[in-house]
């Protein structure tokens, strides 16, 4: 605790003091020597890094098997989020299943109903694709207003890996689809066995039936053996512990598709088959959680963007709550269907901010205001928020999650 | 029918294509070599084999197996497996989910969604108890004891009156739910078509910007009393 607090003294400042005993004193990890290669078959992140973890919201939910946790969107950059970081979803917990006990079986209206071990399913021609994955729900408890002080929580029900598996359509081709069937239905085989219906022309266009993820096998929270990916869509259709798939005429209506996953309106009445995760973004850093510590002078100013319709094209930031807006910088990838990292670097003066952040993807739509979508759609549709969000900076550095007019 | 918003329409055309070549040859593109049904990977479903995962029922009585209760039979089974969590009325205890009440609700400020009030379909109350109910004991219930237990629960949202009706695999389509016609297919595209509007505003966009709402009135984020850093 002391070495720690040595360290933070030295970050705020003592790095410039004349004897900066970081500096003219041998530190003992610059003379006794460190662990060996045997210390961690399978690494960890630093200890120094403990708090860059997942966190739930304990009253969000009745119990924490049907829950949700949150992504640190706060502490991460670039597009790629770490595997055991990525946020979790589960209807009926983490199913445990050995790949040699799963089984995915296709049925219904095909020419051939198959059932395929995992073994099976390696000797397919693959695929690898970077996709984000982004609970409908995420923002959701932001609808009447400001409720969760920091990013993670605001908007941290997203992930976005390489994901590598099958594309959907040759485990289709395999069976043999029949001219009739419309609509699939993926069905995961854990506590929940999770079902959503997806149309044929979907499923036979991007799908991809996933076995790993940022090149190692999925996280049991993550599927593990088998998960559907359904790019730029709802993150619910993205089936984990997938065992299933039927083909049919017409769509089943079950749980995950009329009572949740569907978005009340005022006039009482609800759409559903709301499926694409629209364009948004969120300033990431700094946030609540990443309060500007190091005072006046040069700032970077990071968030991030995506879109279910393809790519971003733009993302302009404000710092004045939306009266002027300067273009940012989006650095790495651009890929369709995955996050999008981007910068805005500039000299704080020490005065009270109101940072926004504003994505336009490459249909042409623009993230719109919460106010806009809410003159639109109430504040009990739940799912689909991808209102712009707003940090208010205090002269002292401390962030606030805020709504502004 | 559900639409595309406009890219996704774009690509419809050579979704149709792939779905085409799909069905005719298998597989399409530098993929041809290796069509799926040519690869010869997996082996036959049997009928016992389906039987055993395919529970799913659709709104026009499609899946469902033979079987029947009423809600007065519901009740005793709703009592032991299903009261601990969901109150001897389906009024719900603590957070866990309401399944009764509500009706009219969906308009007011705060709507209580529930199988009465919200729900489309009374196939999607058999489908989800029987593969996801109890909570933690999952499709341990006979096919009789979700017909009954369908029975007590649209008989609490005053769908079925007579809690001795008999509901089986023969009338249950004819089973109207309050909410039947509350839904509609995604219309984003059309009914909030304003936000595809690429020329944003960059300059001198509003006069004021005053605080709405603020996250630390509130203060429900976890830790938030230990200050702005979460640790």
């Amino acid at each position: 605790m002391a070495a720690a607090a040595a360290a933070t003294a030295a970050a705020a400042g003592g790095a410039r003091a004349a004897g900066d005993p970081l500096i003219t004193e041998i530190q003992d990890w610059n003379s006794a020597l460190g662990e060996g290669v045997d210390a961690y078959p399978y690494g960890k992140p630093s200890e120094f890094e403990k708090g860059v973890v997942r966190k739930s919201v304990p009253w969000l939910t009745a119990d924490p098997i049907s829950s949700i946790n949150f992504t640190p969107l706060h502490e991460l950059d670039g597009i790629i989020t770490p595997n055991g970081l990525c946020f979790e979803r589960h209807h009926g917990g983490i199913a445990k299943i050995p790949r040699e006990s799963h089984r995915l079986m296709i049925h219904g209206l095909v020419e051939k109903p198959l059932v395929f071990t995992m073994a099976d399913l390696m000797r397919f021609p693959r695929e690898n694709k970077v996709y984000f994955l982004e609970c409908a729900a995420n923002s959701g408890m932001e609808w009447r207003g400001s409720q969760l002080n920091g990013c993670q929580f605001t908007h941290g029900m997203i992930h976005c890996v390489m994901y590598t598996g099958v594309p959907l359509k040759h485990i289709l081709a395999a069976a043999g689809v029949k001219t009739n069937a419309k609509w699939l239905l993926a069905e995961g085989a854990d506590a929940s066995a999770m079902t959503r219906s997806i149309p044929m022309e979907k499923a036979l266009d991007d799908c991809l039936v996933a076995f790993a993820m940022n090149g190692e096998a999925l996280r049991p929270e993550q599927g593990y053996p088998l998960r559907l990916c359904v790019p730029g869509w709802e993150g619910n259709m993205w089936v984990k512990w997938l065992r299933r798939l039927e083909l049919g005429d017409e769509p089943w209506h079950h749980r995950e598709e009329t009572s949740k996953y569907t978005d009340l309106l005022p006039n009482g009445k609800a759409r559903r088959f709301t499926w694409g995760m629209d364009v948004k973004s969120v300033i990431t850093n700094p946030s609540p959680q990443a309060p500007i510590k190091h005072g006046k002078g040069p700032l970077v100013l990071t968030g991030l963007a995506w879109s279910g319709n393809g790519t971003i094209k733009r993302v302009d930031v404000s710092i004045d709550g939306g009266r002027n807006w300067n273009t940012a910088r989006i650095d790495g990838p651009s890929l369709s269907m995955a996050l999008h990292r981007f910068y805005y670097e500039f000299d704080w003066d020490g005065s009270e901010l109101f940072l926004q952040s504003r994505a336009i993807d490459e249909a042409g739509y623009v993230q719109p205001t919460k106010e806009a979508l809410r003159a639109v759609r109430g504040a009990n549709s739940i799912y689909h928020n991808n209102g712009i969000q707003t940090w208010h900076v205090g002269p002292d550095g401390v962030i606030e999650n805020v709504e502004v007019t | 029918m559900w639409r595309f918003p406009k890219v996704r329409t774009r690509r419809l055309k050579e979704i149709a294509c792939a779905f085409a070549v799909a069905g005719a040859f298998g597989l399409s593109g530098s993929i041809a070599g290796h069509a799926g049904e040519r690869l010869g990977l997996g082996v036959p479903a049997t009928p016992e084999q389906i039987a055993g995962w395919d529970i799913d029922v659709r709104p026009d009585g499609v899946g469902l197996p033979p079987g029947k209760g009423t809600a007065t039979a519901g009740e005793a089974i709703f009592l032991d497996h299903c009261a601990a969590c969901h109150g001897d009325f389906a009024e719900g205890r603590d957070k866990w989910p309401v399944l009764a009440g509500g009706l009219g609700s969906l308009k007011a400020d705060r709507p209580e969604k529930t199988i009465g009030s919200y729900w489309p379909a009374a196939s999607t109350v058999f489908d989800y108890i029987k593969r996801a109910m109890p909570f933690g004991n999952a499709q341990s219930l006979s096919d009789d004891d979700v017909y009954a237990l369908t029975a007590f629960l649209l008989n609490m949202n005053e769908v079925i009156k007579d809690p001795d009706f008999e509901l089986n695999q023969k009338n249950f389509s004819t089973i109207v739910m309050p909410n039947e016609g509350g839904f509609y297919d995604d219309d984003r595209e059309t009914a909030e078509r304003q936000f595809w509007n690429a020329k944003a505003c960059m300059k001198d966009c509003k006069t004021d910007v005053k605080v709405t709402a603020t996250a630390a009135v509130l203060d429900v984020t976890p830790d938030s009393k230990t200050g702005p850093h979460v640790d």
